[in-house]
C-alpha cells in the first residue's frame, strides 16, 4: 500500500518560530507550502526561550535582519490576527561593578549600533538606578534601548503556524521526516509512517535536530544540543517595564529578567545544562537554578523577595561560534538551511522567516547573509 | 461576628495579639496566621487575575485560602517588612504585621 | 550525617506520615539511619496531623474511630527520632540526577540517596463548581485540618459538597464539634453505594463507619442529599460566600451558609515521583495518571512510592505499603527479605485496593459534569482561568492535551501547579475534543514542587 505523496513549492523540516514564520511569508508570496514538525509547532527552544524581542547586543552584522524582524513584531498583532503579546517597553543592559572595561565594550557598541539604526542610551550607575530603581548596588552601568521589548515565546510560533494555515500553507504536526534526499529536480522526504513529500525547495530549520538533516546531504554542521535555565515568579504588581539583562564573558553571570504584563517576573541564564535531542528530553538541574537565583539577586535585589513557582528548559542548537546558519546550502541546489541559533534566535525568529522566503521566492534578499554562510566551518 | 472561622475548641490559650493591615486583632497562641487572621476577618488577600475588578480591587475577588495544607498556595500574605508567608502553614506570633494587600508597585524599590 | 547503613546506603524517605513512618521503622530495624525529611513541623503527616503542644484534646477526639493507629503511628516515630537523620520543616522542591534537594529557612542542599522511598501524601480532588473561587471554599481536607490541627470550623455555617466518605466523615467531625453544618451534598447516587457494597466489604468495619457517619447526620436533623448537581456556589467577590444551590432531577435545593468544604476524593501527590522520573499510566478506575510501581512500590532508578502519594488507598494501607517500599529498598540494596511478612503485607494490601476499587464505584469522580461546566465557570483558581478561555485553547488554538492546553490558556499555569485544577481541565480537554480522556494525558510535573523564594542559597559547595 502506497500513501498519497504531498507535492509543494517548498517543504519545510522543522517547525519552530523560523520555519513557521518561513511558512507564513512563503505562503503570502503565493507558494505552496508544507511544513513538517515531529511534535507540535512552536514546542522546543521556540516555545521555552525566555522572550526577549531585544537587538541591542547582537553582533552589529544582525542588525539590519533584527531590524527588519522588529517590524514585523510591532505589527504582529494585525499580521496574524492574535495577540502574541509583544510589549515594546525597552531593554536594559548593564555590567556589574568588577568588570568596568564594559563601559567601553558598551560604548564602542552604541556607536557601531547607532549606524545601524539602534539608538542606544548609556547611563551611569547614579542615572540607572534613578529611573530603575529596582537595580543592585553591584550594577556598574547599562545601555538602554527604547525600542526594544518582548513577547510571549509560547504564542509566536502557533500564530505564525495558524496565519500561515489561514494562507494556506499546509501545517504537519506529529510527523518526523526520517529520511531526505534530492532525485533530480525534487526533494523527497519520507515520514516514519512512509508519507511522503515532495517539493522542488527545501527548507531545514529544525533546530538542534538539523545538523541530522544537513547531514543527509554531506553538510556537516555540529551542532551542541543544550537547555537554557528557566524560571518564573509568582504576579507581583507590574513595575518592571524593560527587559534587563547583563552583558558578562561569564556564562555563570549572565542573568535577564522582564515582568509581563500579568505581573509574573520571568527569570532566565546563567549556566545552560545540556539537553537531548533524540529522547526529546530537557531539565532544568537545580544546581544552575540556585546560580541563576544568586545573581539575579545581584541584578535586582528585590526579585530575592519573590517566589519562583515553576521551572522549565527545552532544546537548543548551538553551533561552534554561536552563531546562526543561514541561506542557501552550499553543496546542494535549492536546499535553504536556517538553524543553529544558539539560544538568541527569539528576537530575530520573524526576520529569519521572511528573508529566508524572500530568498527562496525571489533569489536574493537585502539582508546581508554573508556571516550566515553555512560553508564559514570549512564543511 | 466578623470573623470567617469560628472557634470550637481550645479556646483556653495565652492571648497574643497581631496587626493586620495596621489594626489590631487578638488571637491565641498556637493558631496558625490563617486562624488568627480569619477568626478576626474574612479574607487573606485579594486574587490577582479575572474579569471581575470590583471596589477598587484588581482580580476577581477576596481570597481566604483553600487547602490548609501548603499545596494551593492561595494564603500568601505580606509581612510589614515586605517578605511573604504563607498563612497556613505559619504559625501567629505576638507583635506581628501583616498586610492582606500586595504592596504596591513599591516592592520593587528595595535595594 | 545519615542515611547509610553498615554498607554505606544512603536511602532518604520524604514525608513522615503514616507511609513514611513505617517506612523509617522498617529500615531502622534492619540496621539503616534513614534521612527523613517531612515538610510539616512534627510528624503524623495531612490524616494523623498534630495539634500545637499547647492544645489540649485527647487522640479520641481528634481521630475518632483511628485514635489507637493515630497514636501508635505518633510514638512510633517520636521512638525513632534518635535513630534517623529526621528534618523537619523541610521542602523536597527537586529531584534531580540521584540527589534530593531539600529546602529549609531559605537554605538549600543536594542530597545524594541510592535508595528514595517518596511517602508524599495526597491532596484533595477539586472539581469546579460556578463560584468556587469565592472566599469561604475551602478543600475538604482543609476543613478536616482547620478542626483537627486548629480547633476551628471554616465556617459559621458550613455547607459539605462533593463526594466519598471523607464528605460524611468531616461532615460529623463538624457536627459533633458543634459546628453549624447546614447540608451535606454528595455528587454520588445512593444506588451506587448499594452496588459497590461487595467490595466495600472487604473492610467491614470501614463499611459499618460509613453507614453510621451517613445516620449520626441525619439524626442531627442535617439535610443529607445524594445524586445531586451543584448549580452554583452563591457569593459575593468581597464578602465570599452565601450559599449554595444544587439541583436533583428537576428539582433544585438553595440552602444558606458562609463555607463550602468541598472535594471528590484525593489525588496523589507524585511531583516528586516525576521529577525522579517515575513513568505514569492511566488508571481507568479513576480517571487520571498513576505513576507506575510493582507490587512492592519499586518505581524504577532507586525509587519507591508508599502510601496515598502513589495511589489512594487510605491511611489504614499506608502503613503497609510503607513497610513494603522499605523492604523493597533493603531487598535491593542486599539485605535478606523476610518472605512471609511481605506476603502477609500484600494479602493486606489486597484487601485495601479491593475496597478502594469499591469506594470508586461507589462515589465516582463526576467526569460528566466537569466535562460540562459552565464556560463562565473557574477552572484554575490561581490564574482565575475559566472553562471558555480552555476550551478556547482546544478549538482555536487546537491544543490536544493538557501540556499544550496550559501553554495557550494558563490552567495549571499557577501557583498551586494544576494541583487543583488538573484532573478537571482534562475532562475538559477531552469532551471539547470528543476524545477519551486518556488522550487529554497529564499536567508534567516541574520543578519547584512548591514554591521557592528566589533568596534560596545552596550551602553544601
Amino acid at each position: 500500500m502506497t500513501s498519497p505523496i504531498t507535492h509543494t513549492d517548498v517543504a519545510i523540516i522543522g517547525g519552530g518560530l523560523m520555519g513557521c514564520s518561513a511558512a507564513f511569508f512563503l505562503a503570502q508570496r503565493g507558494l505552496s507550502v508544507a511544513l513538517l514538525e515531529t511534535d507540535k509547532v512552536g514546542r522546543q527552544a521556540s516555545g521555552t526561550n525566555f522572550g526577549n524581542v531585544r537587538r541591542q547586543g547582537r553582533p552589529i552584522f544582525q542588525l539590519p535582519l533584527a531590524n527588519r524582524a522588529i517590524r514585523i513584531w510591532r505589527n504582529a498583532r494585525e499580521m496574524l490576527g492574535s495577540d502574541v503579546e509583544y510589549l515594546q517597553s525597552g531593554h536594559i543592559r548593564v555590567c556589574f561593578r568588577e568588570r568596568p572595561d564594559n563601559i567601553g565594550k558598551m560604548e564602542e557598541y552604541a556607536q557601531q549600533a547607532r549606524e545601524e539604526g539602534l539608538e542606544l542610551e548609556l547611563l551611569s550607575a547614579n542615572a540607572l538606578r534613578e529611573r530603575f530603581p529596582w537595580l543592585g548596588p553591584d550594577v556598574l552601568a547599562g545601555s538602554y534601548s527604547a525600542t526594544d521589548g518582548h513577547a510571549n515565546p509560547r504564542l509566536a510560533a502557533p500564530a505564525f503556524a495558524r496565519a500561515a494555515a489561514r494562507l494556506g500553507a499546509q501545517i504537519i504536526e506529529d510527523t518526523q521526516i526520517v529520511h531526505a534526499e534530492k532525485l533530480v529536480e525534487d526533494f523527497h522526504l519520507t515520514a516514519a509512517d512512509g508519507r511522503q513529500f515532495r517539493a522542488p525547495i527545501l527548507l531545514v530549520t529544525a533546530g538542534a535536530w538539523a545538523g541530522k538533516v544537513a547531514g543527509w546531504f554531506d553538510e556537516g554542521i555540529p551542532l551542541t544540543p543544550r537547555a537554557p535555565t528557566m524560571s518564573v515568579t509568582e504576579p507581583v504588581p507590574y513595575a518592571i517595564a524593560p527587559a534587563v539583562g547583563v552583558m558578562t564573558p561569564d556564562e555563570v553571570e549572565t542573568v535577564y529578567f522582564r515582568q509581563v504584563a500579568r505581573g509574573n517576573i520571568v527569570l532566565g541564564g546563567s549556566t545552560r545544562a545540556a539537553s537531548y535531542p533524540d529522547d526529546y528530553r530537557s531539565y532544568v538541574l537545580p544546581e544552575n537554578t540556585m546560580t541563576q537565583f544568586q545573581h539575579l539577586s545581584r541584578l535586582a535585589p528585590a526579585l530575592a523577595r519573590l517566589n519562583v513557582i515553576r521551572v522549565w528548559s527545552g532544546i537548543e542548537g548551538y553551533t561552534q561560534d554561536a552563531l546562526p546558519i543561514m541561506g542557501p546550502s552550499a553543496r546542494v541546489p535549492g536546499l535553504f538551511h536556517a538553524f543553529g541559533f544558539s539560544g538568541s534566535g527569539f528576537q530575530i525568529g520573524p526576520g529569519v522567516g521572511e528573508t529566508m522566503a524572500e530568498l527562496i521566492a525571489t533569489g536574493a534578499t537585502d539582508i546581508p547573509i554573508a556571516p550566515y554562510a553555512v560553508n564559514r566551518f570549512g564543511g | 461576628m466578623t470573623g470567617r472561622f469560628r472557634r470550637l475548641a481550645e479556646t483556653d490559650r495565652p492571648a497574643i495579639r497581631l496587626t493586620v493591615d495596621g489594626a489590631p486583632i487578638d488571637a491565641l497562641e498556637g493558631d496558625t496566621l490563617m486562624v488568627a487572621m480569619l477568626t478576626a476577618g474574612d479574607a487573606l488577600r485579594d486574587s490577582e487575575f479575572g474579569a471581575g475588578a470590583f471596589e477598587g480591587h484588581a482580580g476577581d475577588g477576596r481570597r481566604a485560602g483553600f487547602c490548609l495544607m501548603a499545596a494551593c498556595q492561595d494564603c500568601w500574605v505580606w509581612t510589614a517588612a515586605g517578605d511573604r508567608v504563607r498563612a497556613c502553614s505559619t504559625m501567629a506570633q505576638d507583635g506581628m504585621a501583616i498586610s492582606t494587600h500586595q504592596p504596591e508597585a513599591s516592592w520593587a524599590a528595595v535595594t | 550525617m545519615g542515611g547509610s547503613d553498615m554498607s554505606g546506603h544512603r536511602v532518604i524517605i520524604i514525608g513522615a506520615g503514616p507511609a513514611g513512618t513505617r517506612a523509617a521503622q522498617t529500615l531502622v530495624r534492619a540496621g539503616l539511619r534513614p534521612i527523613v525529611i517531612d515538610e510539616g513541623r512534627r510528624s503524623g503527616g495531612q490524616i494523623y496531623r498534630r495539634q500545637p503542644d499547647n492544645f489540649t484534646r485527647p487522640y479520641s477526639a481528634l481521630y475518632g474511630t483511628e485514635a489507637e493507629r493515630a497514636r501508635d503511628v505518633h510514638a512510633t516515630f517520636d521512638a525513632l527520632i534518635p535513630h534517623i537523620d529526621y528534618r523537619a520543616d523541610t521542602l523536597v522542591w527537586n529531584v534531580a540526577d540521584g540527589h534530593v534537594w531539600a529546602s529549609c529557612e531559605g537554605q538549600t542542599q543536594a542530597i545524594p540517596y541510592d535508595a528514595l522511598i517518596v511517602c508524599s501524601g495526597a491532596t484533595d480532588r477539586l472539581a469546579p463548581v460556578p463560584g468556587w473561587q469565592a472566599a469561604g471554599c475551602y478543600s475538604l481536607g482543609g476543613a478536616q485540618i482547620a478542626l483537627k490541627a486548629q480547633g476551628v470550623a471554616v465556617g459559621h455555617r458550613v455547607l459539605f459538597l462533593g463526594t466519598g466518605p471523607l464528605l460524611y466523615l468531616v461532615a460529623s467531625q463538624y457536627a459533633k464539634a458543634g459546628a453549624d453544618v447546614a447540608a451535606v451534598l454528595d455528587t454520588s447516587a445512593l444506588g451506587l453505594r448499594l452496588r459497590a457494597a461487595g467490595k466495600l466489604a472487604a473492610q467491614p468495619d470501614l463499611l459499618w463507619q460509613g453507614l453510621r457517619l451517613t445516620l449520626d447526620l441525619k439524626r442531627r436533623g442535617i439535610p443529607v442529599l445524594t445524586g445531586i448537581r451543584p448549580v452554583e456556589i452563591h457569593g459575593h467577590p468581597h464578602s465570599g460566600v452565601a450559599g449554595i444551590t444544587v439541583a436533583r432531577g428537576g428539582r433544585t435545593w438553595r440552602f444558606d451558609g458562609d463555607a463550602v468544604a468541598m472535594g471528590w476524593h484525593l489525588r496523589p501527590e507524585t511531583q516528586v515521583a516525576d521529577l525522579a522520573r517515575v513513568p505514569f499510566a492511566f488508571d481507568a478506575a479513576t480517571r487520571q495518571w498513576l505513576p507506575v510501581v510493582d507490587d512492592d512500590g519499586r518505581a524504577g532508578n532507586a525509587v519507591y512510592l508508599a502510601g496515598d502519594g502513589a495511589r489512594i488507598l487510605g491511611a489504614r494501607c499506608a502503613e503497609v505499603t510503607g513497610e513494603l517500599a522499605a523492604m523493597a529498598a533493603l531487598a535491593d540494596l542486599g539485605h535478606v527479605a523476610d518472605a512471609d511478612r511481605r506476603r502477609a503485607l500484600l494479602a493486606q494490601k489486597g484487601d485495601y485496593v479491593r475496597f478502594a476499587s469499591g469506594l470508586a464505584q461507589a462515589f465516582p469522580w463526576p467526569a460528566d459534569m466537569v466535562a460540562q461546566v459552565g464556560d463562565d465557570t473557574i477552572v484554575c483558581r490561581c490564574e482565575s482561568v475559566t472553562a471558555a478561555t480552555l476550551r478556547a485553547s482546544v478549538g482555536a488554538a487546537h491544543a490536544q492535551e493538557a501540556n499544550r492546553a496550559k501553554a495557550f490558556s494558563r490552567v495549571g499555569m499557577g501557583r498551586c501547579q494544576g494541583r487543583y485544577c488538573g484532573n478537571a481541565a482534562a475532562e475538559i480537554i477531552a469532551a471539547a475534543r470528543a476524545a477519551p480522556i486518556e488522550s487529554a494525558g497529564r499536567l508534567r510535573g516541574q520543578a519547584p514542587v512548591k514554591p521557592i523564594p528566589v533568596a534560596l542559597r545552596r550551602t553544601d559547595v
